[in-house]
């Protein structure tokens, strides 16, 4: 295979003019999944092949006769894009050998969706028998596409349409599942979590991924204005408030070290990000005040968890 | 596009060429529409790399928006850090 | 007509897992995806030791379950790749959404079916509804009686659903057991002639960053229907380029295959239909019924899909009774699969009647004896003119 060296970039100027997603998609006003798969697809100059699982990218980008992409894109079904993308990878390898086919980098897209639930088994494969291809999770903490409904990346006491917030049960009673620490055990080159507000370190992710020399994963938070019910222009404001209240942590592993990218040394009380969201409207109820403790509680202990990872040097 | 075309003279296993999606001009879709202060613009390309529609034109690091397909969704205006993009409702 | 001698075949002593992947080795597959199921195993693991010999050169992948597996041959299609994979019962099943996929998307893989019992109960033996369950789905299917059958099958569906006029996935199915593991002489061609007949596949488009396009779309009711619609002539055209690969096919390996398998049917006043292993016991059960003055014949699937309806009103033209032999039970149907498909090519235009029988479920093996019985009982019914009802062999009941 031949060597692929992305350094990082320092300038967006850097990016290639031509879009690789282009405009006319279906996808809502705002919508941050729409920012990844654009950034992800323009990270690096060399054109990339896109696996996409079924879900909001594929489905608003791809609407008979229209598609959005001006790179070899494919979709299948929803649960197998890391399986469909390691027949492309392999195959591209031998082809190109033969000079019957060119290689390109691979990018598989799936939404939480289709990565934390149904597609965890392609998945963990596709991991497991170390093909090189990036695997990126948009996660938009739902079944967006579907119209809102939980996942297993729903964050705990988030309302969704089949967790709505009633009078007994107020939203979703799990937690959100530790994705990225499944996929770390799988003992790959290359794991790291992004937020689409940090554009600069979702790009130099990509491009890191993209160099390694096996399976590489991001999973980066894709805010959903239409699903969360918030306002159209602040879809980058919600992917800064995360990552400032330490609900989500942007870290890298590489070769089996966690590294945090961002310490976030004065964190913000994890109510400065729930109120901006109509789904979290309810915890601020006087009788849910208690789960708004809970879930500070678990962002503090999640943080801590983690530098203790941190400081363990080589773990996975 | 192909909705008045037979099935003999569509493409078979539904496979398309590339971007016939820019056919499709979202540009209706807003109610409000951004619009660039170019004495302000530090030419930062922030507003063009954020775009979700990648509805901002960009010939090096001059920027422009484009209309067809702007959904006006107020990204851009929040984000350019020196403020040179207002948001002014359509007109009816 | 070339000797055996002639086009250097040689004789070789496979199980007919063996055979096929044998085939498969020699027709260039470019991309494998192995998922072991009983009792097609043995396919994944000759494969596995062609490819640890240095022997084949071609990707293959372990995939982690069955629908991963020909989730990764469409996506080495979909790359340019020529694909193949092997299952059997529940691993077919658990394909069974990727197998309008692989259709709609129009990509010409190939799968080799140990056909086996459906659970539940979870049965590991020979019956036929894994491969008749997923009849509609768009694939061409053959079904091989033998060893032999299941080398020819494997080379064949290669040509057939690479040829431009069908692109459309196929798969062909052995009796699990019976013939997956039972060692048979298998004449094969030369490596040399195989690669010259299958060449290397020419994809109509594939994931080319030189030529970006989009594959799988989402269609809606204005667009989706006119696909379905071309892969119903490609179905059709399916029927053509299957009979002239069999005729290719014959002029190499001296060989001839035919939608179906007919013996004795000329003056046949009833006839036995069946498919795979069956088919031989049955034509033993036919030599036995003429001895005793029953003008009896044989006709044994080898085109399930397209289905062979010209053949099949030929066959059946001019004689008075039928028993068809079922080795599934489409339970709340009206009849068997091979029922339903017969009595929709004749009807109305053949004057005959029809009974079905179902054996051999989970394995259960079958005896000429019995195939000889239900060539009579049919004769005897339709002299009644009694209507058919579902009969099941071999059942304590």
């Amino acid at each position: 295979m031949a060597k692929r060296d992305y350094k990082p970039i320092t300038k967006l100027s850097d990016l290639p003019e031509e879009n690789r997603l282009v405009s006319g998609h279906r996808l809502c006003a705002g919508c941050g999944p729409a920012i990844v798969a654009r950034l992800a697809t323009l990270a690096v100059p060399d054109t990339p092949i896109v696996i996409n699982a079924t879900g909001c990218l594929e489905v608003g980008t791809t609407f008979y006769p229209y598609t959005s992409w001006s790179v070899p894109w494919a979709h299948v079904t929803f649960e197998n894009a890391a399986a469909v993308a390691s027949g492309v990878v392999e195959t591209l390898d031998k082809l190109s050998k033969e000079g019957r086919a060119k290689d390109a980098p691979v990018i598989a897209f799936g939404g939480d969706g289709g990565t934390f639930d149904i597609g965890l088994q392609a998945l963990s494969g596709a991991l497991e028998r170390g093909h090189r291809f990036l695997y990126i999770c948009y996660d938009n903490e739902t079944y967006a596409n579907t119209g809102v409904q939980r996942s297993g990346a729903t964050p705990f006491g988030a309302a969704t349409t089949t967790t709505p917030a009633g009078r007994v049960i107020p939203g979703k009673q799990e937690w959100k599942k530790d994705l990225v620490g499944i996929v770390a055990a799988h003992h790959i080159p290359y794991a790291a979590t992004s937020s689409i507000a940090y554009y600069r370190d979702f790009i130099n992710k990509v491009r890191k991924a993209l160099s390694q020399d096996g399976p590489s994963f991001i999973h980066v938070f894709a805010p959903c204005t239409f699903g969360w019910r918030f306002d159209t222009s602040q879809t980058i404001q919600m992917g800064k408030l995360i990552v400032e209240t330490r609900i989500f942590p942007v870290f890298e592993i590489e070769n089996g070290a966690l590294k945090f990218n961002f310490k976030v040394p004065n964190p913000k009380p994890v109510e400065e990000y729930l109120k901006t969201q109509r789904r979290f409207a309810h915890l601020f109820k006087p009788e849910n005040k208690n789960l708004i403790e809970l879930i500070q509680k678990n962002t503090n202990e999640n943080w801590e968890r983690l530098l203790r990872i941190e400081a363990a040097g080589k773990i996975f | 596009m192909s909705f008045n075309k037979k099935y003999k003279e569509m493409e078979i296993g539904a496979v398309l060429p590339a971007a016939t999606g820019l056919q499709f001009k979202t540009g209706d879709w807003r109610t409000e529409r951004p619009i660039i202060d170019y004495q302000k613009c530090i030419e930062c390309l922030i507003c063009w790399s954020l775009c979700p529609d990648s509805a901002i034109k960009r010939k090096g690091t001059k920027v422009e928006i484009n209309y067809d397909y702007c959904k006006g969704c107020g990204i851009c205006s929040v984000e350019c850090p020196v403020k040179a993009i207002r948001m002014e409702r359509e007109e009816v | 007509m070339a000797t055996l001698q002639e086009t250097k075949q040689k004789m070789m002593e496979f199980t007919g897992d063996h055979a096929i992947a044998y085939g498969a080795k020699q027709a260039g597959i470019d991309f494998v995806a192995a998922y072991p199921i009983t009792p097609q195993t043995v396919i994944v693991e000759k494969l596995s030791e062609y490819l640890a010999d240095g022997m084949m050169n071609a990707k293959y992948i372990n995939m982690e379950s069955e629908h991963s597996a020909i989730s990764a041959v469409i996506g080495a299609e979909l790359a340019g790749a020529r694909g193949f994979t092997a299952t059997s019962s529940q691993g077919l099943a658990l394909m069974f959404e990727e197998l309008p996929v692989a259709s709609g998307m129009r990509m010409p893989l190939v799968m080799a079916v140990a056909m086996r019992a459906l659970s539940a109960p979870i049965n590991i033996h020979c019956d036929h509804s894994d491969m008749l369950s997923v009849r509609d789905q768009g694939w061409v299917m053959m079904i091989a009686e033998n060893a032999q059958e299941a080398y020819d099958q494997t080379i064949m569906s290669f040509k057939i659903a690479e040829d431009p006029s069908v692109q459309l996935p196929a798969m062909y199915g052995i009796d699990g057991f019976i013939t997956t593991h039972n060692m048979e002489n298998v004449y094969t061609l030369p490596d040399e002639m195989v690669s010259e007949y299958l060449g290397v596949r020419k994809p109509l488009y594939r994931l080319d960053p030189d030529n970006p396009m989009t594959f799988g779309p989402l269609a809606l009711y204005d667009t989706y229907f006119e696909f379905r619609r071309q892969q119903h002539d490609a179905m059709m055209n399916a029927y053509e380029v299957t009979k002239e690969v069999f005729g290719s096919y014959e002029q190499m390996s001296g060989r001839k295959y035919t939608p179906l398998k007919n013996y004795m049917t000329d003056d046949a006043e009833v006839l036995i239909f069946a498919a795979a292993s069956t088919v031989g016991t049955a034509r033993l059960a036919v030599r036995k019924l003429r001895e005793e003055g029953v003008k009896a014949g044989v006709s044994g699937v080898t085109l399930l899909r397209p289905f062979p309806v010209p053949e099949v009103m030929e066959t059946f033209s001019n004689v008075k009774a039928v028993a068809v032999l079922e080795r599934m039970a489409s339970l709340g149907s009206p009849a068997g699969p091979h029922y339903m498909d017969l009595a929709s090519a004749v009807y109305p235009q053949l004057d005959l009647r029809m009974y079905d029988f179902i054996y051999g479920l989970g394995g259960r093996d079958i005896d000429w004896t019995t195939i000889a019985q239900t060539a009579k009982t049919a004769l005897s019914d339709a002299e009644h003119k009694r209507p058919n009802e579902t009969r099941f062999l071999g059942v304590r009941e």
